[in-house]
């Protein structure tokens, strides 16, 4: 009796439900997502200025895309950012989780201290480490000095611009991968430690035999996250370069933005958008795919 | 080298104890000492910047560009903050971003919360296509989106309005994903006994699924704050006017814009990050749950 007023309702009322419960959300989502997306591929075949209709132009956009000089700049400085920025965040964050896995005192405070740039916007740590970075005042060349080391003019410098982003990426993203892996070390199973403690283990084996191969679904996840979070860098280089000098730190997403924005080239700008979508969507399926493996 | 090793994994179960007076009474080891030691130093690194900051926000003009450079400043200048102030119509971009992100807040984990439930609890043509599709787009660039985004803004005519900032990124498939996730988790049961007793649809997302997920509902709401408080890129594209500057986008234009000292663009930046470090502050567990769980799960 009971499960035939249940069915009689299902049928009548619920099959509607759900859609007007997720439309709001799918509204917005297919406006500003998906069908941006399909534009994106569909105006990169076209050539596109500010004003005016777009003119049909086949490949013509990415035929010049791979002779334009500043693009494969641009891409190069994004894995240049991306290879100088993800190693050392995941390493540098793995060694703090590590010690602060530990019985060590005051482990709270370490952990918000790590973690208060990641809260921190991008544009206010741009421009704070702009100012450390300072070649006259800056606390950087301080400090550096105190070392009998003669600092350079950071952000002014076509070989030291990159390499200070670096930095001040470091100082956002730590803190991140700090406290994934702290997570992730506190669901290793204790029995597993007890286990190599029998077989007379030392806490290098320890480590090498049973964390890390413990972490891997940590640290691929940290990887896949950091990897995409370097490809798509613009606060950061924006605030704290805009791409300059000449184009030595300019980066693939800030060069779609003036492509688009500045110069006015909205096919252009959408064909290494296009190219960029494929280049992060198989890059993080590769990612995913050496995680899974040897599980 | 590996007997080395080993004689000094030994040396440290066996290290000496030292017992720090005031700070714990247990004993602490050699390798807890050095590895508070440790993380002393690297959190002072950590921290240096932001002293950097609020120095210079105290400091004069001529003492931020004296010889010596001192990292704590002969006495307060509050005045930084006045000037800044007034350099910029920094109190507008602040009120922009209140507006914007606590509207944002209310409408994202609003929508999120309610496709979540239906995500989670109902049976429905396409469901498992539409998650795949939000799903996918959390590892794709929102900024390849940007030039037609700014078409679409403008054909609605939302260009320079709050309409244009808020409501485009209101969808998130992070804030879903986690949603639906977390939802699971309720009980079948108490939504069958509630429909049992003629409760309409609606209302049962209301009395029964919303008072059921207040952590969730609190993770949402931090994470969306911070994203909207923090964002520049979006702001970059639905806002050319200055009066619909919000803080962010005012703080990386004020460079350019306006000729302005360090120790006031330092005072700027501190009063930016004021609502997040507060916000960051009192939820620092929510945010790490947020954080672990966004990825933990998949």
């Amino acid at each position: 009796m009971v499960s035939s007023i249940a069915k009689w309702y299902e049928k009548k009322h619920i099959k509607l439900v759900p859609y007007l419960f997720i439309a709001p959300n799918m509204l917005l989502f297919f406006t500003f997502m998906i069908i941006p997306i399909l534009f994106t591929f569909y105006i990169s075949f076209h050539e596109w200025g500010l004003f005016g209709k777009p003119i049909f132009t086949g490949i013509e956009n990415y035929t010049r895309m791979f002779r334009d000089k500043v693009f494969w700049t641009s891409l190069g400085n994004t894995v240049y950012y991306t290879a100088g920025t993800v190693p050392l965040s995941a390493a540098l964050g793995l060694i703090g989780a590590l010690m602060l896995n530990q019985k060590v005192p005051m482990r709270a405070f370490f952990r918000t201290i790590f973690f208060a740039p990641v809260v921190v916007s991008l544009v206010a740590a741009g421009l704070i480490w702009s100012w450390m970075f300072n070649p006259n005042y800056g606390l950087f060349n301080e400090i550096l000095g105190h070392f009998g080391v003669s600092g350079v003019d950071w952000l002014s410098s076509s070989t030291w611009a990159m390499p200070a982003v670096i930095l001040t990426t470091l100082w956002v993203r730590i803190g991140y991968c700090l406290v994934i892996y702290l997570a992730g070390l506190q669901a290793v199973p204790e029995s597993l430690y007890e286990a190599a403690d029998m077989d007379g283990a030392n806490g290098w084996q320890k480590f090498w035999r049973v964390t890390l191969p413990m972490l891997k679904p940590t640290t691929t996840f940290i990887l896949v996250m950091e990897v995409i979070h370097g490809f798509m860098v613009f606060d950061l280089i924006y605030t704290m370069t805009n791409g300059g000098p000449g184009y030595s730190t300019t980066v693939i997403v800030q060069y779609i933005y003036q492509k688009a924005f500045t110069e006015g080239e909205m096919g252009y700008a959408s064909a290494i958008g296009t190219f960029f979508f494929f280049v992060v969507m198989i890059m993080t399926m590769v990612q995913m795919r050496i995680g899974r493996e040897k599980d | 080298m590996s007997t080395n090793k080993s004689l000094l994994a030994k040396e440290n179960k066996l290290s000496s104890t030292i017992s720090l007076p005031g700070l714990t009474n247990k004993k602490l080891n050699l390798k807890t000492m050095s590895i508070f030691l440790v993380l002393c130093a690297a959190s002072f690194l950590f921290l240096l910047p932001f002293l950097w900051m609020l120095s210079t926000a105290l400091k004069t003009p001529p003492e931020v560009t004296a010889k010596d450079i001192k990292l704590f400043p002969e006495q307060l200048n509050w005045e930084n903050f006045l000037d800044g102030l007034n350099a910029a119509p920094f109190a507008g971009y602040v009120g922009n971003s209140i507006i914007v992100s606590v509207l944002a807040v209310v409408l994202t984990v609003f929508i999120n919360c309610l496709a979540g439930y239906a995500f989670a609890k109902y049976q429905f043509k396409g469901k498992n296509l539409l998650f795949m599709m939000v799903l996918s787009t959390l590892i794709i660039p929102v900024q390849i989106t940007m030039v037609p985004n700014f078409y679409i803004l403008k054909y609605l005519d939302w260009i320079n309005s709050y309409a244009g900032l808020i409501i485009p990124r209101a969808a998130e498939a992070f804030g879903l994903f986690l949603a639906r996730q977390y939802i699971m988790n309720i009980p079948d049961s108490l939504i069958e006994s509630a429909r049992m007793d003629g409760a309409g649809e609606f209302a049962i997302f209301r009395k029964i699924i919303l008072p059921n997920i207040k952590p969730l509902i609190a993770v949402l709401v931090i994470f969306t704050f911070m994203w909207r408080w923090n964002e520049l890129a979006w702001p970059l594209i639905a806002v050319s006017e200055q009066s619909m500057y919000t803080v962010q986008l005012g703080l990386a234009m004020v460079k350019g814009e306006h000729f302005i000292e360090w120790p006031q663009l330092m005072s700027l930046t501190l009063l930016s990050m004021i609502p997040m470090l507060i916000v960051f502050l009192i939820f620092q567990r929510y945010f790490i749950q947020g954080m672990v769980s966004s990825g933990m799960k998949e």
